[in-house]
């Protein structure tokens, strides 16, 4: 028998249920109750479930906590888990994304924060130092503010020194030396809300995956755009075709199938609901060509968003999807998208969930 | 001399539990000075209070004798013999 955990991400607080066949969850009492948590990385690559949680107190500030007792005790140093040096000047608002590298770089995690900002640690996430190739980048003057905030958000990490940044705004970049220097990667993506022709960088970019069978292969949900690169990000084209809106925050990608990505649409920029006040998850198997809308076990009537980092796979098999939604609602699905059920509801906002399969 | 140091109660686990502390300074303090030493020994507590450029943070108020230093020359305000240096959090959130 296998447990899954699901880790719930608040503006209130920490909720952590577990599961031992994903459709009937025990729900823990909040950790961190009134701080926001906007980021959670769960890392299983060593024989151990290591939490890694980016709590922010509106009071206090932002820091990285660990566990490695499923949130028992957490730890976090003493002089902090991820603070910029004194030269640059800043200092960190939120941590947006918590990122476990891949298997064979054990102990490798990114972050992405707020300012926009990316983060490495070699230590398993206990210390983050600055990706000084993105934080000296001469666009970084230039980069913008999405309306949560001007954040590197979305951090994938690829094979050989490949790294895929997201950031609101200014789109995606990608390194291939490991973070030492930096490439807008943007072509094709719309930034409808300036003038002109599409720029090389400054789109609002809501999240990207990577197809883990071909990681040359990426997709985006961008603001007001469905999109996939089968060059590794140097060129995009429109998967939106066959979806009620191309608006949205959600993209996730099959943790092991070709060409299987999920989206959760909304209406658009100016209505940011589920179309028709129905959620539900729209799914490819064959890398945006076609999809099929999956809403059993979601509600009608629902007129919150789930957020970028609001959805989630885990890695079994079949693969479990993760929604939550601003209106403290939790969802989960067993088969891969098809039905879901409800894993809690009436907690605060969602910011975002992960889950995994416990070692 | 000494000053006392009043710590909000959300703080408290950060100075083991301690809501008031004595800080000795040597040679004229202010309230930067004050933080600092406090920061020897109850690390956590500063990082709460500052960012890392040194900054009181936006929503943490300080208060020397009932007065705030936003109002007076911020971590450089003076802090006398027997000050009462008092940290708490401001009305914020949601």
């Amino acid at each position: 028998m296998t447990t899954t955990l699901l880790a719930i991400g608040t503006r209130k607080g920490l909720w952590l249920a577990t599961s031992d066949d994903r459709r009937t969850w025990t729900l823990s009492p909040p950790h961190f109750l009134m701080t926001e948590v906007p980021s959670i990385g769960i890392d299983t690559r060593e024989g151990r479930a290591r939490l890694m949680v980016g709590v922010r107190s509106e009071h206090f500030g932002p820091t990285v906590v660990h566990s490695d007792d499923l949130g028992q005790t957490w730890t976090e140093p003493d002089g902090g888990a991820i603070r910029f040096p004194a030269d640059a000047g800043a200092s960190v608002e939120r941590i947006w994304q918590l990122q476990p590298d891949s298997a064979d770089r054990p102990g490798v995690v990114w972050a992405g924060c707020e300012p926009i900002s990316v983060w490495r640690s070699g230590d398993g996430g206990e210390h983050f130092e600055l990706c000084r190739g993105l934080w000296d980048h001469p666009h970084r003057s230039d980069w913008g503010a999405g309306a949560g905030g001007s954040a590197a958000h979305t951090v994938i990490p690829g094979p050989e020194g490949t790294v895929h940044v997201a950031m609101s705004t200014g789109g995606v970049y990608r390194t291939r030396d490991g973070g030492a220097s930096w490439q807008p990667r943007n072509a094709g993506i719309s930034a409808y809300f300036l003038p002109g022709p599409a720029p090389e960088f400054g789109q609002c970019v809501h999240k990207i995956a990577r197809d883990a069978a071909d990681p040359r292969r990426l997709y985006a949900q961008n603001h007001h755009g469905v999109y996939r690169s089968d060059d590794d990000g140097d060129s995009w084209t429109s998967i939106a075709g066959g979806l009620p809106s191309d608006f949205g925050f959600v993209m996730l990608a099959h943790p092991r199938r070709a060409g299987t990505a999920w989206v959760v649409p909304l209406v658009a920029d100016s209505e940011r609901i589920p179309p028709g006040g129905e959620l539900a998850v729209h799914r490819t198997d064959d890398t945006g060509a076609t999809w099929r809308r999956s809403a059993a076990g979601l509600p009608a009537g629902e007129f919150n968003a789930v957020l970028r980092d609001a959805a989630a796979v885990d890695s079994a098999d079949p693969v479990g999807v993760y929604l939550g939604t601003r209106g403290g609602a939790v969802y989960a699905s067993a088969d891969e998208g098809e039905t879901f059920s409800q894993v809690a509801d009436h907690l605060p906002d969602v910011l975002c969930v992960r889950a995994a399969v416990l070692p | 001399m000494t000053v006392r140091l009043l710590v909000p109660r959300l703080l408290a686990g950060c100075t083991a539990g301690q809501r008031e502390l004595a800080i000795p300074l040597v040679g004229p303090g202010t309230v930067g000075a004050v933080l600092d030493t406090v920061a020897a020994d109850h690390p956590v507590f500063d990082r709460r209070v500052r960012d890392e450029t040194g900054a009181l943070r936006r929503h943490v108020n300080v208060y020397v004798d009932g007065e705030d230093v936003r109002r007076l020359q911020h971590l450089a305000t003076p802090v006398g013999p027997d000050a009462e240096v008092m940290v708490i959090q401001s009305v914020a959130g949601g």
